[in-house]
């Protein structure tokens, strides 16, 4: 008896190591066979019915394919598949097969199977693929380069650096998909609602915890590890609130890609032109802030010495506020572009934040400039590089190029030799 | 709810795999943090490329076993080098973000399907321990720590009750300070400080003696029956708190060797270190590397134990972890990581195991929480603690906190 | 006491007795010659030394005003940073690229304007620390104490001797942290000793040391070039420069602008140019005073960093 306790506890240690949902749910892996090569198909949309054949459930695979959604509980349902929603050329083996039967027992996560055809896609010439990808870099870029700005800024004003800012992000996107998905506010609405919410959660953050850490004297690598249990708080709260499942906010779901600028060159869906005007304009107006306001000079000037920052009458106290609440508006605005664009998840910040401490690591620690420069150009490489690496791995070249960019310009690109951080 | 039912999931969760695992990890970790000040954040990567190393000698090449141990010492070198040449010349913070990052390269290769002949891709590795447990000295059978003795009185009682006053005797030792033989570590406080009766009489009875006496309480009361284990895993087990015993003795040995005093030297202030002739970049290096193979041996241990090699099991939160393991016991201690793991996960257990019951005795309302989200909880507990650890108790259960606030960087 | 009771102070007076006094002159037996180091900060030309000497066994002082370059030149010198261009020697052996390491095992170590004691190992931890040629450094032989605990007990004994002449030998078992600020000044030299170097070389020893302490440090130094060492330091006091040093070298803007015994140094128009011209080094105001020391903190920083 002993050992059958044993066993069970081991059970639920293990198992909630990979902490997977246990209720009942449909999963699977979408994919084309191309030239012998298994290619996933993004973007389709399955819904799911009930035995009255009301609609329970909606999900969109993602970029590797996969996709998976809880459903309330054991009984029988369909599973229909959006022709519409599949990508250019990707046809069902069987259209016949485009809605499945099944019945779901207890507990049961069942997969689910689409097949698909052969693949008439036309192959896409390396030039147009470069192109398209390039489109989709600038976009990620730019909303890296957003997201990274205040951490950078965090780390020159604080010396923190903030393993948590990622979650700021995420916070913005997630605020946004209640106000937008469950309270029924228009994402123009939404959106700059929950932009302001992230800055004020950002700015409480600084107030309620890292003022009064830095009133302690607690060292920055302390400060490091802080951030580092926040982080880990802040993630697994947003799991608990918000599930595991990728949802997309209210509207602008599925749009058609339309031809950017009738040059046949490049597509584009209407809400990544959206995306990355919004990105440059704000980029723009955060790089005007801080050369031509006070405020912004000041915030350099904390940056680049604190001690004479304040010393020269500069209220460094408020510089940091202002940096940590504009630093979370726009991460919070990054997560709600970033949701835009793919969907939101509650671990979509920390996936970014490794990202943006390549593009500040590239661009020179604590620098602004920097990290504009440094996430932009990290955002176009990681898509650029899908020409060559398999999509899964296109993370792998990002952080490989930011080792080494280490080894050779240790401070950075923008960065001069004499002031590292 | 059955309290001795989870005291007892507790106790065994003390000495079970995970906290082996997590002692190798964070012992690793207390050499690159504790000693050497390196702010090694990809402890996980380490632990992938030790699992990894041995898992694709054995099934890939179809090598013995013995000779994939062997390769995942050599990984775990090749990668401690990989990481160390292009950050350990520099500030901290970057080698925070390069280890946190490789970590993340190694698990997202390891799991690509791109490798996944060679690696398993996402569905990982199995059937490569067979030769380990082939040598199993124990017989079928269930196997406790403390043998029970159908009535009367066992040496193991014997055992217990010693134990037990030997954790009292501490608890007094620290309630009565100067009445029995004293410690002969280097004096923290200059006679001005020891004025300060406040906070002297604040730390008399501090969570140190707490967490003694519950211990001493539970081993007294429950004893260490209840830790049982079948015959494959108790041969496990065995490996691995011998591993955690032979690796703390290295750490023992070596940092009260000359070796050892240039690694804290490093830690405290490297400047002053180089400026006295000792090459740092070298020294760190080694440290790397050290730590680093006692990670990737943590990491045979557990993917020989479990039998499976999973690599979202090597994500970045298990670094965390083993930093909340590392720190609650308190770091630059020889047995601080391994008191702290067992600590971290009989604690863990607890928390899971309570609110598991709280739910089924109906406490709990299921719209609160659900038996997924206790899993959850599980990783926000950890967040918490080791927020709080940081920031009220950075010297762990039982550190010195005068000696952690002697260098409170910068 | 007089000169003549110092026989090597008399020895070193009178060989700098004939020494021309312009800068980069030539010494009768120069232990560290200089030529041509140039460091660049973007625009700014922190150090810019065409030619120096220091003369063997001799005490030599480096003063100048705030921004002078001193600090940053004895981080070029001895390894912490890296000169754009110029050769130095020491003893004859080219230093040039030379790690800092190695620079100190070569014997000629240093010590930091800001102390840097090592706060969480004991006293005596630190003082053996500073010995060279370990045996038990290694990693291997770390394991194998009988390999190295001869050579940790003559090191103890060392340091011991080293530390009650100091007066720090009650304090041994403590750990550094909890030493005073004077204390711990006096800490470093001591380990620095322990290196047994032939240059000495000291950024601002006497600086946030109480006067009392002081005159202890001054008799330390001085005892140094008694044992045959040579001793180079950055001070600001110029009562100190005055008491102690034999030699006078004035900075300024990175550049050499006057050398001579310290007598003579006063009454030299650049010198006093050069101090008037970038204020006074005695800083003018408090706030004026925080902002140097704030400068001074940010470079120390940024330069301990910057090195890749």
């Amino acid at each position: 008896m002993p050992v059958v306790l044993l066993v069970l506890s081991l059970c639920l240690l293990a198992g909630t190591a990979s902490a997977q949902e246990r209720a009942e749910g449909v999963r699977g892996t979408l994919s084309n066979e191309v030239d012998d090569e298994d290619v996933p198909v993004e973007g389709a949309v399955i819904t799911v019915a009930d035995a009255s054949g009301e609609e329970v459930g909606e999900v969109t695979s993602d970029e590797d394919g996969s996709f998976a959604l809880d459903l309330p509980g054991p009984g029988a349902y369909t599973a229909t598949i959006d022709v519409e929603s599949l990508p250019e050329g990707v046809a069902l083996r069987d259209e016949a097969r485009a809605t499945l039967s099944f019945t779901l027992n207890p507990g049961q996560n069942r997969p689910l199977n689409f097949f698909f055809g052969e693949d008439t896609r036309q192959r896409a010439t390396t030039t147009d693929r470069a192109l398209q990808l390039g489109v989709e870099g600038i976009k990620l870029g730019l909303i890296i380069a957003i997201t990274s700005v205040g951490l950078s800024l965090i780390f020159g004003t604080t010396g923190l650096t903030n393993f948590a800012h990622g979650e700021l992000v995420t916070f913005g996107a997630l605020v946004c998909w209640y106000l937008n998905f469950e309270a029924g506010i228009p994402l123009l609405w939404a959106a700059p609602l929950a932009i302001v919410l992230g800055g004020a959660a950002s700015g409480l953050l600084d107030r309620g915890l890292w003022r009064p850490l830095r009133a302690r004297g607690t060292g920055l690598i302390a400060m490091l590890v802080v951030s580092i249990g926040l982080s880990l708080l802040l993630r697994y709260l947003f799991l608990y609130q918000f599930g595991g499942r990728t949802r997309p906010f209210a509207e602008y779901g599925r749009q058609r890609q339309v031809d950017f600028l009738g040059l046949g060159l490049v597509g584009i869906t209407p809400k990544d032109m959206v995306s990355i005007g919004i990105s440059v304009v704000v980029l723009v107006t955060v790089a005007l802030l801080i050369t031509r306001t006070r405020m912004g000079k000041a915030m350099r000037a904390v940056a680049d010495n604190p001690d004479l920052a304040a010393s020269s009458g500069i209220d460094v106290q408020r510089v940091i506020s202002v940096v940590w609440i504009v630093g979370g508006a726009l991460a919070a605005l990054g997560g709600v572009l970033v949701g835009l664009g793919e969907e939101v998840s509650w671990q979509m910040g920390f996936q970014l934040l490794l990202l943006m401490f390549a593009g500040i690591t590239l661009g020179g620690l604590g620098t602004a400039f920097g990290a504009l420069v440094g996430g932009f150009v990290i955002g176009l490489f990681i898509n650029l590089s899908t020409l060559v690496v398999p999509t899964e791995l296109k993370n792998v070249g990002a952080l490989l190029v930011l080792v080494l960019v280490l080894l050779v310009r240790p401070q950075g690109i923008l960065g001069r030799a004499e002031r590292v951080g | 709810m059955d309290w001795g039912a989870i005291v007892q999931n507790a106790l065994r969760a003390a000495f079970g795999l995970e906290a082996a695992y997590f002692a190798l990890a964070a012992i690793g970790l207390n050499v690159h943090f504790g000693y050497t000040g390196l702010l090694n954040f990809g402890q996980a990567g380490f632990l992938a490329v030790g699992a990894y190393g041995m898992g694709i000698a054995v099934t890939y090449f179809g090598w013995s076993l013995w000779v994939g141990i062997g390769v995942s010492i050599l990984a775990a070198v090749v990668f401690a080098l990989l990481l160390g040449l292009p950050t350990l010349r520099l500030r901290a913070d970057y080698l925070a973000i390069v280890t946190i990052a490789s970590a993340e390269i190694v698990r997202l290769v390891f799991r690509s399907a791109r490798f996944q002949p060679v690696t398993g891709g996402s569905a990982g590795l199995q059937n490569f321990a067979g030769e380990f447990y082939r040598i199993n000295p124990y017989d079928t059978g269930v196997y406790r720590l403390e043998a029970v003795y159908a009535g009367g009185v066992g040496p193991f009682d014997v055992v217990r009750v010693l134990l037990a006053l030997a954790l009292l005797w501490i608890v007094v030792d620290r309630l009565l300070p100067g009445r029995l033989p004293g410690s002969r570590r280097p004096r923290v406080a200059p006679s001005a400080a020891d004025a300060d009766e406040s906070v002297a009489s604040r730390e008399v009875i501090g969570l140190r003696e707490i967490v003694l006496l519950a211990v001493a309480a539970v081993i007294l009361v429950v004893g260490l029956s209840p830790v049982a284990f079948n015959e494959r895993r108790m041969w496990i087990l065995t490996v691995g708190w011998g591993l955690v015993a032979l690796t703390s003795l290295l750490v023992f040995l070596l940092m009260r060797s000359p070796w050892g005093r240039v690694l804290k030297s490093i830690r405290e202030d490297e400047d002053a270190a180089r400026s006295l002739g000792k090459n740092v970049v070298s020294y760190k290096m080694q440290s790397l590397v050290f730590g680093g193979v006692i990670g990737a041996l943590g990491g045979l241990v557990f993917v020989i134990g479990n039998q499976s090699i999973q690599p979202d099991n090597f994500g970045t939160p298990i670094t965390f972890f083993a930093y909340a393991a590392l720190i609650l016991g308190g770091t630059a201690r020889v047995f601080g990581p391994v008191v702290g793991s067992m600590i971290f996960w009989a604690l863990l257990s607890f928390a899971e195991n309570a609110l598991q019951q709280g739910r089924e005795a109906g406490y709990i309302s299921n719209d609160f929480l659900t038996s997924t989200q206790i899993g959850q909880l599980r990783f926000m507990l950890v967040g918490v603690g080791l927020m709080l650890l940081m920031v009220f108790r950075p010297q762990g259960i039982f550190g010195n906190r005068r000696e952690i606030d002697l260098s409170v960087r910068r | 006491m007089s000169v003549a009771d110092r026989p090597a102070a008399a020895s070193a007076v009178e060989a700098l007795g004939g020494v021309d006094r312009r800068p980069g002159v030539p010494k009768p037996d120069p232990i560290l010659t200089v030529d041509g180091v140039h460091r660049r900060f973007g625009g700014l030309t922190a150090v810019n030394v065409d030619h120096l000497e220091v003369q063997r066994g001799s005490i030599t002082a480096l003063i100048g005003p705030n921004g002078a370059g001193k600090t940053t030149f004895f981080n070029l010198l001895t390894g912490f940073d890296k000169p754009d261009s110029g050769i130095w020697t020491f003893d004859g052996e080219d230093m040039a690229g030379m790690p800092a390491h190695k620079v100190a095992r070569t014997g000629m170590v240093r010590t930091f304007q800001l102390t840097k004691s090592l706060a969480r190992l004991s006293v005596m931890e630190n003082m053996k620390l500073g010995a060279t040629g370990q045996r038990g450094e290694g990693f291997g032989r770390a394991l194998l104490p009988p390999l190295w605990l001869g050579q940790e007990r003559a090191n103890e004994a060392r340091a011991l001797e080293l530390l009650t002449r100091f007066k720090l030998d009650t304090k041994r078992d403590d750990f550094a942290g909890t030493l005073s600020g004077g204390q711990r000044k006096l800490l470093e030299m001591a380990r620095a000793l322990m290196v047994q170097p032939r240059l000495v070389m000291l950024d601002e020893p006497m600086a946030g040391v109480n006067p009392a302490l002081t005159q202890s440090l001054l008799g330390h130094v001085k005892g140094l070039r008694e044992e045959g060492m040579t001793v180079v330091f950055v001070e600001h006091d110029m009562d100190v420069v005055y008491d102690i040093s034999d030699w006078v070298v004035v900075m300024a803007e990175g550049r050499i602008i006057a050398e001579g015994p310290p007598a003579a140094i006063g009454a030299n128009q650049e010198v006093i140019d050069a101090y008037l011209g970038a204020h006074h080094d005695a800083p003018l105001t408090f706030e004026e005073e925080e902002r140097q020391l704030a400068e001074d903190h940010a470079r120390a920083r940024a330069e301990g960093e910057g090195r890749t």
